[in-house]
């Protein structure tokens, strides 16, 4: 199989008003207001190119891939490989078997914890996590921990919400066999340096995963300039649907892992006395994929890529700095994660003194404001904030600064019902 | 007026009543909801009779879950065991006398599931709220609006 060449999307300037008609649902009212629609990090809303394409595909080209030599079959196995090497090129791989199809970026993360956990962590080894990690990259490495008697490190936040570089690095001393940090905070919009992570966890002798579940929909990626070894995103909050998603390993390390799940189509050859495995990524993809949705996806990559994702970055950056701005005016309100400036891209969570997060986003929902309020799946982030709870606005490619005009007039309406 | 966040509603949640916890109680119990991780912890204490003589609550949540919380522990003095167990969703409900959301069911029934939990001394059995349907049907009225 041929390498995949390197990514080079061609962009025209950044067209808000063109970006938000790609978006059928932005044309949704809610309680009679447009919604603004402001809960992107949890899931984002659907682009017109992955919605057509995955329509396209239902309708007349679906049949099993890998398998038939009929025509359909045919026309399957090509959309299906054809997304895996649109994934490949617009993160940077060197070549498309990097690309492992899974369920979403927690199935990615499990995969690892299971083939490649179970094969390397031994009793007494150490995980290193960070304390601003989604559960998804937290309770795999715990149960790894539990099957092994592995130890788990956490390397802490500062006072504001940023990785603590000196104690990480006094935490890489301890010799862990692995890294896992998310590469965007789904609470504090934190940007991780990854690429300086890999540099130092390789000196150090570990492997590092990032989660790329936040970042994937808003930076340019390349995974040579990140240097990591395992790479997790998810299609859903990329602007396609849900129950895919993929994971990049580097070749070498991806041939050395044991299968994951057993099944069809990760097999060589299935006799009585046993079973030998297909190559990769074959081999990690048992049982008939989502190929329906693997297309969907990589249609959304492809609109992302004619979008250009400098100016995808360049708009959260600016979306994000704008909330932080006008939310600084809400008396009594408190922003959760770093102050304005480089390096801090959306979300934007909150509290309000004397306003349950789950009572503002009520509120703000009657004024058509989507946010989300909750734990964010991030409860040992919460545990060192002491907090229970957070309001948390996350930001799409299609956000406009007149969503967050309205999400700060929702936010003073609900000061006004509490008697504030 | 809100209809949500009526004035009692409000009410009840800034200052939420038998709020605290007590110091010898007889059964206690503390759970938290899997939406937003609030939390509340209930203690009882019984008199002779196996009822309840003084409730308390504690935890930190939102203004549907506290009020909640609150209006219902004022009903439960007198109360035996077996009639704890046996107190319907609606009876919170009425209590609140709002309407609330399949979203916001689980703040509502917080209290009432832990004062349950309380009664029985391990976590109460608690099924979802919301029906099973057919999709299609449900993606069709969806689009009515």
């Amino acid at each position: 199989m041929e390498p995949v060449s390197a990514h080079s999307p061609t962009a025209a300037p950044f067209d808000l008003e063109k970006v938000r008609a790609a978006f059928p649902a932005l044309e949704r009212e809610v309680h009679g207001q447009p919604v603004a629609y402001l809960d992107s990090g949890a899931s984002s809303q659907r682009v017109l190119a992955s919605i057509q394409s995955v329509d396209r595909y239902e309708r007349r080209h679906h049949s099993n891939v890998h398998r038939g030599s009929h025509t359909l079959s045919a026309e399957a196995t090509e959309a299906y490989e054809g997304a895996r090497a649109t994934v490949a090129d617009h993160i940077g791989a060197a070549d498309r078997r990097e690309v492992v199809f899974v369920r979403n970026a927690t199935e990615a993360i499990n995969l690892v914890a299971r083939a490649w956990g179970d094969a390397n962590v031994k009793a007494g080894d150490r995980v290193l996590l960070t304390e601003m990690e989604h559960h998804s990259n937290i309770v795999p490495w715990q149960q790894l921990a539990e099957r092994a008697g592995a130890k788990i490190d956490w390397a802490p936040i500062d006072e504001e919400g940023r990785l603590d570089m000196d104690a990480f690095a006094v935490l890489l001393e301890r010799g862990p066999k692995l890294v896992a940090v998310t590469h965007v905070s789904n609470v504090l919009g934190t940007e991780n340096p990854i690429a300086e992570i890999s540099r130092i966890a390789h000196e150090a002798g570990a492997l590092v995963l990032a989660d790329g579940a936040q970042s994937a929909p808003k930076l340019p990626l390349d995974m040579t300039e990140l240097g990591v070894d395992f790479y997790a995103i998810t299609g859903h909050k990329l602007y396609g649907p849900t129950g895919i998603g993929a994971l990049w390993t580097k070749l070498d390390l991806l041939r050395e892992l044991p299968p994951f799940l057993g099944g069809g189509s990760m097999i060589r050859k299935v006799t009585k006395e046993g079973t030998s495995f297909a190559d990769v990524p074959a081999r990690f993809e048992a049982g008939t994929p989502a190929i329906t949705q693997a297309i969907g996806m990589a249609s959304a990559l492809r609109w992302l890529d004619s979008v250009g994702m400098d100016a995808v970055r360049e708009h959260e950056e600016q979306v994000a700095d704008y909330a932080l701005e006008r939310l600084a005016d809400v008396p009594g309100l408190r922003v959760f994660g770093p102050p304005r400036g480089p390096g801090r891209l959306g979300p934007v969570s909150f509290e309000i003194e004397g306003i349950h997060a789950h009572d503002i986003s009520e509120i703000l929902d009657r004024h058509g404001v989507a946010v989300r309020a909750g734990h964010h799946c991030a409860q040992v982030l919460m545990d060192r904030l002491e907090i229970a709870a957070t309001a948390r606005a996350s930001f799409g490619v299609y956000t406009t600064t007149e969503e967050i005009d309205r999400l700060v007039e929702g936010l003073e309406d609900a000061r006004k019902v509490f008697g504030l | 007026m809100d209809e949500l966040y009526r004035d009692q509603i409000l009410e009840h949640y800034k200052r939420p009543h038998n709020f605290g916890h007590l110091e010898s109680p007889d059964l206690e119990f503390e759970d938290t909801n899997p939406f937003c991780g609030d939390e509340q912890h209930v203690t009882i204490e019984l008199d002779g009779d196996d009822k309840v003589a003084a409730i308390a609550f504690e935890g930190k949540g939102c203004a549907i879950s506290t009020a909640a919380t609150s209006l219902l522990t004022d009903e439960l003095v007198g109360m035996s065991r077996e009639e704890l167990l046996k107190l319907p969703k609606d009876f919170v409900l009425e209590l609140l006398g709002i309407e609330i959301s399949a979203t916001r069911m689980k703040c509502a029934m917080l209290g009432l599931k832990i004062v349950k939990s309380a009664s029985l001394g391990t976590a109460a059995e608690w099924e979802d709220e919301g029906e099973a349907g057919d999709p299609a049907e449900a993606v069709a009225d969806l689009g009515q609006l």
